[in-house]
C-alpha cells in the first residue's frame, strides 16, 4: 500500500512546558525520539530505518519558540521555524549570514515548519545509512560508501573514521562562523556550549552528529554580537536548487579595516560530518586585502589534507573555488 | 458528524478518552492502546472552516487522516515523505506538507485543503480558473498542491514578480514539467496577465 501512511504506530507526547518535556525526556531516554518541525524525524520512521517507542513532540512549547534581543547579540529558540529566521528583521539586520543559511534550506514548505534546532540535529547524509543498512554509524562493522562501487559522490572528504558520511545542515555552517553557542537542558539543568563543540565526528562518536544524549533538549540558539554586522558570504551548491542537501556550502564573515581583514570565520559545510573551520586560511589572510590575490594564495590550503573518495573528487575544486569567491567577494 | 465515523468508532472513541490520563501538568499524551496512560484520540479538527471529529492514531500524518477518514481526497500524496508537494495544505494559511505534518499537531490549527478554496457558491478561486485557462496543469496528480501554493503566495504578495512565483511554487514538483504554465496561471490569477 504505497499510498497509505507508513507512520509506526507509537506513542505521542506533546509537552507545553519545558520541564515537562525534560521529565519525558528523562524518563523515556533512547526510548523516545524529540520531535521539532519532524521534517528529517518521520522518513527514518516511515522507512523503518530507526525506531523509537514514543514521540516528544516539542512543537507546542511556546518558550522555545521566538528570536529576542540580549545583552549581548540574539537568543533564538530552538523550535524557531526556518522561514521566520530567515525572514526576521534582527537575523536580517545583524546576522544575515544565517538569515541566508535559513532561506536556503529545502523547500519552502519545509522552512516552514522544519526548526533550526532541528537543522542543527538533523542526521548525516548517506543513503546507505538512510536506507537502514548495518553500517558503522548504525552500530555495524562495515561502511558501504566507501568501496570501489560505493556511491559517494555527496560524502566526505575529511576526517573519516570508518563513517565517511558528510554532514547535512546549511545553518550549522552559518552558526560556527558567528561564534554562536548551544543551549542544552536536561534534568540536572542548563549548559552551553560553543557551536563547534555541539557538532561530534565520528572519531569521536560514530552515532551521533551532536553532544546531545538522551534527556537532553536543546532549548535555543544565542549569537553574539562579535560578529554583528560584519561582511558576510554565504553560498551553497547542490544539484538542485530546491530541497538537495549542500555538496558543499561556505558561511564566512569578515572584519575589513583600512582595506585589510582584521579577523575571518570561515567555515565550509558537507565536506565531513562537522562544519569545518578553516583556521589556517584565516590565519593566512589576516592582514591581507579580499582580493583575488589573496584568494588565490590560500586555495591548496583551503583543502589540504583532503582524502577524495572514489567519486567526490570533485569536492576539492568546488570547495577552493568558494573558499575564493567567500575571500574576494 | 463524520459519515465515515461508524456507531462503533464512536464508542470505542469516547471510551479511550474516558480512560484520558495525564502525566503531568500541561502534558497531552495520544496512546495507540488502551491502558495506562491511554488518551485522547477522538479530537476535532478545524478542517475548511469545519469542525471535523475524527479518530486520530498518536503517530498520524494530516495526509492519511484527511484522505482516508474524512474522504478529502484532494490532498495528492505523492511521495510521502516531503519531496514533491502534492499534499500540499495550508495550516493557519502557512503552506506545509501534509504528509510530514502529524495530525496531533494541527489539533488548535485551521486546516485549508484543496476542497476549501472555492467559494461556497461553487465558485472557482482565481488561482483554480486561471489554471484552467492556461491550461497549466497536464496529468494533474500535483495540480492541487500548486493551488495551495499558489493561494498561498497571492495572500502575502497579491502581486509577484515571475521569479517570485518560481520561488513560491518551488516546493511543488511536477513531473510533467508543466512549471512555466502554472507561473503564468499564477500570473493571470493576479490579473498580471489578462
Amino acid at each position: 500500500m504505497p499510498s497509505h501512511d507508513v507512520m509506526p504506530n507509537m506513542e505521542l507526547y506533546q509537552p507545553v512546558q519545558v520541564e515537562d518535556a525534560l521529565a519525558i525526556a528523562d524518563r523515556l531516554a533512547e526510548r523516545g525520539w524529540l520531535v521539532g518541525g519532524g521534517q528529517d524525524t518521520y522518513g527514518w520512521l516511515k522507512d523503518r530505518a530507526k525506531s523509537a517507542d514514543a514521540l516528544i513532540d516539542l512543537s507546542a512549547i511556546e518558550s522555545l519558540r521566538g528570536i529576542r534581543e540580549t545583552a549581548d547579540g540574539i537568543e533564538i529558540g530552538a523550535l524557531t521555524t526556518l522561514t521566520e529566521v530567515a525572514s526576521s528583521d534582527l537575523v536580517r539586520g545583524s546576522f544575515s549570514l544565517l538569515a541566508d543559511a535559513a532561506g536556503k534550506v529545502a523547500s519552502p514548505q519545509i522552512r516552514n515548519i522544519g526548526t533550526l534546532g532541528g537543522n542543527v540535529s538533523q542526521d548525516v547524509r548517506c543513503w546507505y545509512y538512510r536506507r537502514g543498512l548495518s553500517c558503522y554509524r548504525a552500530g555495524g562493522n562495515l561502511c558501504y560508501a566507501d568501496t570501489p562501487q560505493g556511491m559517494n559522490r555527496e560524502h566526505a572528504l575529511f576526517d573519516q573514521s570508518r563513517c565517511v558520511a558528510a554532514g547535512a545542515s546549511d545553518t550549522a555552517p552559518a552558526l560556527v562562523a558567528l561564534d554562536a553557542s548551544m543551549v542544552i537542558q536536561n534534568m540536572s539543568g542548563e549548559r552551553v556550549v560553543s557551536a563547534q563543540d555541539f557538532f561530534v565526528g565520528p572519531a569521536n562518536d560514530i552515532e551521533n552528529t551532536t553532544i546531545l544524549r538522551p534527556g537532553d533538549i536543546l532549548t535555543a540558539v544565542r549569537i553574539p554580537s562579535t560578529w554583528a554586522n560584519a561582511d558576510f558570504y554565504w553560498e551553497k551548491v547542490a544539484d538542485r536548487n530546491v530541497w538537495d542537501f549542500s555538496l558543499v556550502n561556505v558561511a564566512a564573515a569578515f572584519k575589513v579595516s583600512g582595506g585589510e581583514i582584521q579577523d575571518s570565520r570561515i567555515v565550509v559545510g558537507a565536506v565531513q560530518t562537522t562544519p569545518r573551520r578553516l583556521t589556517d586560511v584565516e590565519n593566512a589572510i589576516r592582514g591581507s586585502s579580499r582580493s583575488a590575490e589573496t584568494a588565490e594564495s590560500v586555495k591548496e590550503m583551503a583543502t589540504a589534507g583532503a582524502r577524495t573518495l572514489a567519486h567526490n573528487g570533485f569536492k576539492v575544486p568546488l570547495m577552493q573555488n568558494l573558499v575564493k569567491r567567500a575571500i574576494s567577494a | 458528524m463524520n459519515s465515515k465515523l461508524t456507531r462503533r468508532r464512536f464508542i470505542k472513541g469516547v471510551i479511550f478518552s474516558g480512560a484520558a490520563a495525564t502525566t503531568g501538568a500541561g502534558v497531552y499524551l495520544a496512546n495507540a492502546q488502551s491502558g495506562a496512560g491511554a488518551a485522547e484520540r477522538l479530537i476535532a479538527l478545524n478542517i475548511n472552516g469545519r469542525s471535523r471529529p475524527v479518530d486520530v492514531m498518536p503517530s498520524e500524518t494530516l495526509a492519511y487522516t484527511l484522505r482516508y477518514k474524512l474522504d478529502l481526497t484532494g490532498t495528492k500524496i505523492g511521495c510521502n515523505r516531503g519531496e514533491c508537494g502534492a499534499c500540499t495544505v495550508l495550516i493557519d494559511g502557512v503552506p506545509n506538507y501534509a504528509c510530514s505534518v502529524l495530525t496531533h499537531n494541527v489539533k488548535d490549527k485551521a486546516v485549508v485543503s484543496i476542497e476549501g478554496i472555492k467559494s461556497a457558491d461553487g465558485t472557482l478561486h482565481a488561482v483554480q480558473q486561471a489554471f484552467i485557462d492556461e491550461n497549466s496543469p497536464q496529468c494533474g496528480f500535483c495540480t492541487p498542491g500548486q493551488v495551495m501554493s499558489a493561494v498561498a503566495l497571492l495572500n502575502s504578495n497579491p502581486r509577484p514578480t515571475r521569479e517570485e512565483v518560481r520561488a513560491g511554487l518551488s516546493g511543488n514538483l511536477c513531473r510533467c514539467g508543466a512549471y512555466e504554465h502554472y507561473i503564468n496561471g499564477v500570473l493571470r490569477a493576479s490579473g498580471q496577465i489578462a
